[in-house]
């Protein structure tokens, strides 16, 4: 039975196996066999039996045991086991094999083997895996293989030559004058070789490039034969004669052209010749006329000839084929930035793309149409998009919605376009959005101010339709605490007002504080936007007192810590509460405080930079520590995890009062990390206060110097102040706790 | 240059690999089922090139194999359907009428094949009759050893 046979035989066994389990044992005894065989001496069957391996291989099994049948095979004398050997050198071995150097011997044998296909194999296999080692040793070999062989081994020698430069650069030097007079060939198989191996050598080499943009002009003669020639059947693909030869000759044109006006101007044209004559009704045509367009492109082309580029281009846009409109938007986005106004004429058929069936269609159509935004066409171009989104894939959603903030942000028309945009976003794609969505649109709102009404009635409507997107309810809920006033006052100017009464803003608030559906972040939006609700409403503070009463003692410690903050309020400082819980002013788009919540994820810590809120924690003081007597107090003031408001007018505010003393703190901005904080403590009571001494602590990464008091007795009657500087030096301005921000929310002069 | 050339049944069985680049063991199994998955989800007449990690993907469906090959991001993408179609032609020339049970059980030969039309990852011949004389010539020079092999020595 010839052995070849028994090859096909096993294969069909293998395949005859009906489970996993019988293909595994069929192979097990198959490889046993193998390995048996393969320690006996010469009988003969050892190729066949390697290919068998091969095979088991294949399937995905082990078969590490046959390296070293493959060298040895590699040595054989036989053509047809060194044919199999030399396969499974490069099906087996990789350079990080240590027998893969056992060959380079073999190798080096047959590259100087009488029979030219011995030789060939050994140059295939050592352009398949030769390891840089295998390469500095033999190119030498290479090299006179270069020179002085016959085409069928040249243009092997050639692609070898291009695997050694490619794995040891410095080898480049060595192959240079061979692969210059390789040029005059004849043979399309070495031409390719030499051309491919050229390029090779010029994209490594600028002096290389140097000395062959030399060649141009005869690369040039080269293409015009190749373009102008007659039916040539042995090279003919779909009337074009040797595709592959032309789309090589051309991109090494491309790279010898750049940057060069010499060389750009002697291939100018040929370019043309080839972009007019070469037929695009087959794939082959139209990969000639994309290489062309490419070089046309990157060269230092006329404009004539760019124009003609990117007109292949718009004909490439309107064709059937989907590929080849893939194509045409690739190179579109190329040269967009470049030739802008040349791409924008066909932005109707880009846009069009954007509903085609294919993912890659799709994808290339998205990228080209955010680049094409403009201030002209913002209006147009984003309907477009907005109508992609609904119905885009789920991979190329956050790449949309970030592309649309990107555009709306630069070309916005009006800031009502701007807001009716982001929110259409939130609804269609609201968990697909960025961390720093939420902050960014906070800012915008707080910007726009003659449209707060406008925005908190749609955001109430969207957020009585749907919670379950976290961005959307975020800034919901945040305009309704702060402009729950305006639309409690059921009018207008913008929109249909909505009448509501305060319960049901109240209930709207409290389903998403009960839903499972809020994340932590949104509940914590939820809770500080009913605590600032009581100072906007009338009737209803005691529901809003009883919610917050009840999330005290809630699981989730930042809510937790909220809930008791602002139970503080109502209890022991009410009479702070409107002052902390007033409007907002306007973000100021480039304090570091904004930048705070674009740096990280949206954990509640990031997003608290945008609220701003002033919240002073005053722990609960000692009783005895505090008397209603005048003449001794201690004020414990503590600044951690505060956001400190002061509105920009007037730059002190007053942080304690109570008992007729009046504590104001006023600031001056000293240096870029540092300030100075100057307190003042005033009594208006009918005695004087004495023994009065200030602390205050601050978080470890802010530094504090307290100076001497200028006296520790307050006069009574308002007569006389006590003031005390605090100078804070704050060096790490952006920092992941809040404490960052409430330095930052001192007047803006202040930073 | 041309980083892989995989040929996938329908089911998603290998039935041919060649790599250009050095890769490991561990790597190779991890391309092949992630090119497996993506080039078979995909439906007919959808665009035949994708991007996947920095390389482009070129495919083509020729019956009941998929052709597979990632490139470099220089390569011309409509170059290399072209250069798929014609592997596919040198193999119908030389098995006549080839299926996929022809590169099942001549895998070797389909090896060969391919090394003579691409190297190290670029088009090693432009000629089709070149490559179908190359490997008729090699065939020969195997049989006459194998004849010389099975002739029995007396």
């Amino acid at each position: 039975m010839s052995p070849s046979v028994r090859l096909q035989e096993m294969i069909r066994v293998i395949r005859g196996a009906r489970t996993q389990g019988e293909e595994r044992g069929v192979i097990q005894r198959e490889c046993a066999a193998i390995r048996a065989q393969f320690r006996q001496a010469d009988n003969g069957t050892r190729s066949h039996n390697l290919a068998k391996l091969l095979y088991v291989h294949m399937l995905g099994y082990p078969a590490h045991f046959g390296q070293m049948e493959c060298v040895r095979l590699i040595a054989s004398p036989r053509y047809n086991e060194k044919r199999v050997g030399y396969l499974g050198a490069m099906m087996l071995l990789d350079e990080k094999q240590d027998a893969s150097l056992l060959i380079t011997n073999s190798i080096k044998n047959d590259l100087s083997h009488s029979s030219q296909y011995v030789q060939s194999l050994a140059l295939c296999t050592l352009a398949c895996m030769g390891s840089a080692e295998m390469c500095r040793d033999l190119a030498p070999e290479i090299d006179r293989l270069l020179r002085a062989s016959n085409s069928y081994i040249k243009k092997k020698a050639a692609l070898c030559a291009v695997h050694m430069v490619r794995k040891v650069p410095e080898l480049g030097e060595l192959f240079t004058p061979a692969a210059r007079s390789l040029l005059s060939e004849k043979n399309h198989g070495v031409l390719h070789g030499a051309v491919v191996l050229i390029t090779e050598l010029c994209e490594r080499n600028p002096d290389t490039l140097e000395q062959f943009r030399k060649a141009v002009p005869e690369l040039v003669l080269m293409m015009k034969g190749l373009v102008m020639s007659g039916y040539s059947p042995e090279h003919n693909v779909a009337g074009i004669s040797d595709p592959f030869l032309q789309v090589r000759i051309l991109r090494l044109l491309r790279i010898l052209g750049r940057n060069n006006d010499t060389a750009s101007d002697a291939m100018n044209d040929l370019l043309a010749q080839v972009a007019t004559n070469t037929d695009s009704s087959k794939t082959a045509g139209s990969a000639v006329l994309y290489e062309t367009v490419l070089t046309v492109m990157d060269i230092k082309s006329e404009s004539g000839l760019r124009v003609l580029a990117v007109n292949i281009l718009g004909r490439f846009l309107l064709n059937n084929d989907r590929n080849i409109r893939y194509i045409s938007m690739t190179s579109l986005q190329k040269i967009v930035q470049t030739d802008h106004n040349a791409v924008q004429r066909h932005r109707g058929t880009i846009v069009d793309c954007l509903k085609d069936q294919d993912a890659s269609v799709k994808r290339r159509a998205l990228e080209l149409s955010l680049a094409l935004v403009s201030a002209v066409n913002i209006r147009s171009l984003m309907k477009e998009l907005l109508l992609f989104l609904s119905s885009c894939p789920p991979e190329l959603r956050a790449h949309t919605t970030s592309g649309i903030f990107n555009a709306a942000e630069r070309y916005a028309p009006s800031q009502r376009w701007h807001i009716d945009t982001i929110l259409h976003v939130l609804t269609t794609a609201g968990g697909d959005v960025r961390d720093e969505t939420v902050p960014n649109l906070i800012q915008l709102i707080t910007t726009a101010t003659e449209l707060h009404c406008y925005t908190v009635h749609k955001l109430y409507r969207a957020l009585i339709t749907d919670i379950s997107v976290q961005s959307l309810v975020q800034v919901a809920c945040w305009c309704i605490g702060e402009y729950g006033d305006l639309l409690l006052r059921g009018e207008c100017e913008e929109t249909e007002p909505v009448q509501v009464t305060e319960d049901d803003v109240l209930d709207a608030l409290e389903t998403v504080l009960q839903s499972h559906m809020s994340s932590p972040a949104t509940r914590g939006f939820a809770l500080t936007a009913t605590m600032k609700l009581s100072t906007r409403i009338t009737h209803n503070v005691d529901r809003i007192r009883s919610i917050v009463s009840i999330y005290g003692s809630c699981i989730d410690v930042e809510l937790q810590q909220r809930a008791v903050e602002y139970n503080a309020l109502f209890k022991k400082y009410d009479h702070m509460r409107a002052a902390v819980l007033e409007r907002m002013p306007v973000i100021d788009k480039s304090s570091p405080g904004h930048t705070n919540g674009e740096s990280a994820g949206g954990t509640i810590k990031e997003l608290e930079p945008a609220k701003l809120t002033q919240e002073i924690v005053l722990p609960q003081e000692p009783s005895n520590q505090v008397s209603e007597e005048n003449d001794c107090s201690k004020l414990w003031y503590f600044m951690t995890d505060i956001f400190l408001f002061v509105s920009i007018a007037p730059p002190s505010v007053t942080v304690y009062e109570k008992n007729g003393v009046t504590l104001k703190l006023q600031t001056d901005r000293q240096t870029d990390t540092g300030m100075t904080v100057t307190l003042t403590a005033t009594n208006s009571t009918d005695g004087d206060i004495t023994g009065l001494t200030l602390q205050a602590a601050v978080p470890k990464s802010v530094q504090l110097q307290m100076k001497a008091p200028s006296g520790d007795v307050i006069p009574a009657h308002g007569l006389g102040q006590v003031t005390q500087t605090v100078l804070l030096n704050n060096p790490n301005k952006v920092g992941l706790h809040s404490d960052t921000v409430q330095i930052d929310s001192f007047p803006s002069t202040a930073w | 240059m041309m980083h892989f050339l995989l040929l996938l049944s329908r089911q998603g069985k290998l039935r041919l690999q060649k790599w250009f680049t050095p890769v490991t063991e561990r790597e190779k199994k991890k391309v092949i089922r992630e090119m497996t998955l993506m080039v078979l989800a995909c439906p007919p007449r959808s665009c035949n090139f994708l991007l996947w990690r920095d390389l482009k993907i070129v495919y083509k469906r020729y019956a009941s194999l998929y052709f597979c090959c990632g490139l470099g991001d220089q390569d011309n993408e409509l170059l290399t359907l072209e250069v798929l179609q014609r592997y596919v032609e040198l193999l119908d020339q030389y098995f006549g009428n080839v299926c996929e049970l022809d590169i099942i059980f001549n895998f070797e030969k389909a090896y060969f094949i391919l090394d003579e039309f691409l190297v190290g990852g670029e088009i090693l011949e432009t000629s089709k009759t070149v490559v179908g004389i190359a490997m008729e010539e090699a065939e020969t020079l195997q049989e006459t050893m194998e004849e010389y092999m099975s002739k029995p020595t007396y």
